[in-house]
């Protein structure tokens, strides 16, 4: 990028309140889940933006948010090297152990 | 889903107990708070879609909503104490600017955003603090609503107040605006906790919360806000007030021009 | 092996085809992300602007309870330009450029929010007719490729179903009422008609880009068809209200098994498109100001925010 389209990203996101990610549990016993995103000045700001945004219909009783630029994402590039390898390990599963019919509670 | 005609009549038992004169009484007292949150709901709707922000227009609907819940829950107790077969809607779109009582500060028009901030500001102040008695209130229908009531104002509070600190302490305009929002709508503060004729006789009969109660508290939180917003609370104002006994701004009359223009249009029809 | 062979872009049309989501960091054709930002930006936009025309009926809705539902609702427009804005965010832009583009002309925006509101029976059509007539395009969309594309309008849909019961309860209302206000609702329907009818876009001749985009499976159904299910949906609706479809054409067809209809008059499409439609200028000109005004408010979060890290920071 050439330096001045840099200085004009910069000054185009700083005038911009930054995005979040929000993450909501819906109710006590589930795991936060990603619901989406908004924008905010600061994180006090971002949670209550978040309730106002995304709550309005009950939708949860506790929020999450992290600054977008604070998420590291795995590389879709690297997908297969990362992910593939777990398809031949079908030991790591219950299903590939026999146990005979007369054996309970296993 | 919380509707706005969760309190059933047989709820308070309390009604069949007030003489007349308390029943007639109790029953202003709630036309008041309900004309109260009726008017500020409806300003801060005026902002829909033209916040300065997408996510600020969620949170003042969300706010407007909550004042127009608490509204139709007061009228509907109100129209029960009156007892003349009038509906909520009759009580809001069918009384004339001099019928009206809320205070002056709600009726202040939305000028730019600060002004907003800090009519809700003061405005919350009260409001919270207010419902904090009145959950312990005697008369059960008023304390029910007051403490669904409650929890909402606790959030607008935060709301507002945080918003008067980002104004003050944010860049040189938002601290000159916000200081001119102050010095502009300060003395339509007092009105909230100077009490009225009426006001002081439920006082008396301890019906409602005791303004000198409350505040201290205000004046704690406005002075903890004020300081961390780097503002200065305005000395020696001269408080205006007669909203609470029907002597308004014109702004009133304006609103009720809107409000009730499809009711007084076409009168006596369902929507 | 043979995905080996394949193209960057012939293995982005196989997942496509094979229904995979495309996410945010996966490659995929610049014309498909500029696609795809016009048209999830250009949703956005219409979702804000829509907030104004049922927004100048909150202060004069006829009751409090009809008020609170109003304002509920508009309330979720800005909720679902905020998710739509978000979603795009994704492909690379900012919701300030966005903006940018709408406030300067260069995006558009539905022009049926450029038509006015007049009557109370007006927010009963707009929720009838034109939240019933972008469900149309937006549940098919929940399907869409891109997948936060696709998560927004999930949510989008499921708010959005209460948006035309309550129009359709005005319309109801209106039609079982006193004669003015049934005379109202026929008014309204006269009105809001034919401007929902273009609301589908150009005919499918007209519509260049219509079979990239279903290729792509960002778009799920033609502009005709879309606009076919619509009128064959309404038109009973409008029976069973008492109303009448201001269209002598309108009737049914049996060996079709739809509703005929008369033809848009494209040329008052065209022209609202192209900016001389009755509130373009007042709309365009409430979002600038909107936007405009708010610059000092925003602005004061971020030096607030920049100011109270620091502080932190000294402080520990």
């Amino acid at each position: 990028m050439k330096h001045d389209a840099l200085i004009q990203t910069v000054i185009m996101t700083q005038s911009e309140w930054p995005l979040w990610e929000v993450f909501i549990r819906s109710k006590q016993g589930l795991d936060h889940k990603h619901v989406g995103s908004l924008h905010a000045a600061d994180a006090q700001m971002a949670i209550q933006n978040a309730r106002d945004v995304y709550t309005r219909r009950q939708e949860g009783i506790s929020i999450w948010v992290v600054e977008s630029k604070h998420v590291h994402a795995s590389n879709p590039d690297d997908a297969e090297a990362f992910f593939d390898p777990a398809n031949d390990k079908v030991y790591r599963h219950p299903t590939f152990y026999q146990v005979p019919d007369s054996i309970k509670h296993m | 889903m919380e509707d706005a005609m969760q309190f059933a009549p047989s709820e308070n038992p309390a009604l069949a107990t007030y003489s007349p004169e308390v029943r007639q009484q109790l029953f202003r007292f709630v036309l008041q708070l309900a004309d109260t949150s009726l008017i500020l709901g409806h300003r801060l709707s005026e902002w829909c879609g033209h916040g300065p922000i997408l996510e600020q227009d969620l949170a003042m609907a969300n706010i407007a909503l909550d004042l127009l819940g608490e509204t139709r829950s007061l009228y509907q107790y109100a129209a029960e104490l009156e007892g003349q077969g009038r509906t909520e809607d009759d009580l809001a779109y069918l009384r004339s600017a001099t019928e009206y009582r809320n205070p002056l500060l709600v009726e202040q028009p939305n000028g730019d955003f600060a002004d907003t901030v800090v009519r809700q500001f003061l405005f919350d102040n009260f409001h919270y603090h207010f419902l904090k008695q009145l959950v312990n209130n005697a008369d059960e229908r008023l304390a029910a609503i007051a403490e669904k009531s409650l929890k909402e104002a606790t959030y607008h509070l935060k709301w507002s107040s945080e918003w008067v600190i980002r104004l003050g302490d944010g860049t040189e305009e938002s601290h000159r605006r916000v200081e001119k929002s102050i010095a502009e709508l300060w003395r339509f503060s007092g009105e909230l906790t100077i009490p009225t004729a009426l006001e002081k006789e439920l006082q008396t009969i301890g019906l409602i919360p005791e303004y000198a109660d409350i505040q201290a508290s205000m004046t704690a939180h406005a002075e903890r806000v004020m300081e961390e917003a780097s503002l200065v609370i305005p000395q020696q104002v001269f408080m205006l007030t007669g909203g609470k006994d029907g002597r308004h701004t014109e702004h009133l009359g304006y609103i009720l021009t809107e409000l009730q223009y499809m009711q007084r249009t076409y009168p006596g029809m369902t929507w | 092996m043979e995905t080996l062979e394949m193209t960057q872009e012939e293995q982005f049309q196989a997942r496509i085809d094979a229904d995979v989501r495309i996410e945010p960091k996966d490659w995929m054709p610049d014309a498909y992300r500029k696609t795809l930002i016009r048209q999830i930006s250009q949703h956005a936009h219409s979702e804000l602007v829509g907030m104004l025309p049922e927004g100048n009926w909150i202060t004069r809705a006829p009751s409090l309870k009809r008020k609170s539902i109003l304002l509920s609702k508009v309330q979720d427009e800005a909720g679902h330009g905020l998710y739509l804005y978000s979603a795009a965010e994704t492909l690379g832009t900012t919701r300030d450029q966005m903006l940018a583009d709408l406030h300067s002309g260069k995006a558009k925006y539905s022009s049926i929010f450029n038509y006015p509101t007049l009557s109370w029976a007006d927010m009963g059509c707009v929720g009838w007719l034109v939240d019933g007539a972008a469900i149309l395009n937006q549940v098919p969309l929940c399907r869409t490729s891109y997948g936060p594309y696709a998560r927004a309008m999930v949510r989008v849909c499921k708010e959005e179903s209460f948006h035309q019961r309550q129009g359709f309860e005005i319309m109801q209302t209106l039609c079982e009422g006193a004669p003015e206000q049934k005379a109202m609702a026929q008014e309204a329907l006269n009105r809001w008609w034919w401007p929902t009818l273009m609301m589908f876009g150009p005919k499918d001749e007209d519509s260049p880009n219509t079979a990239q985009s279903m290729n792509w499976r960002i778009k799920r159904f033609t502009n005709d068809e879309l606009r076919q299910k619509f009128v064959d949906m309404m038109v009973p609706q409008a029976e069973f209200l008492g109303l009448t479809v201001p269209d002598t054409q309108v009737k049914w067809n049996e060996a079709r098994q739809a509703y005929d209809f008369g033809e848009v008059n494209w040329d008052e499409f065209w022209a609202v498109v192209k900016g001389n439609g009755m509130c373009n200028r007042d709309r365009l000109g409430a979002r600038v100001k909107a936007h405009e005004e708010g610059a000092w408010v925003r602005e004061a979060a971020m030096a607030h925010a920049a100011k109270r890290a620091a502080r932190q920071v000294v402080a520990a």
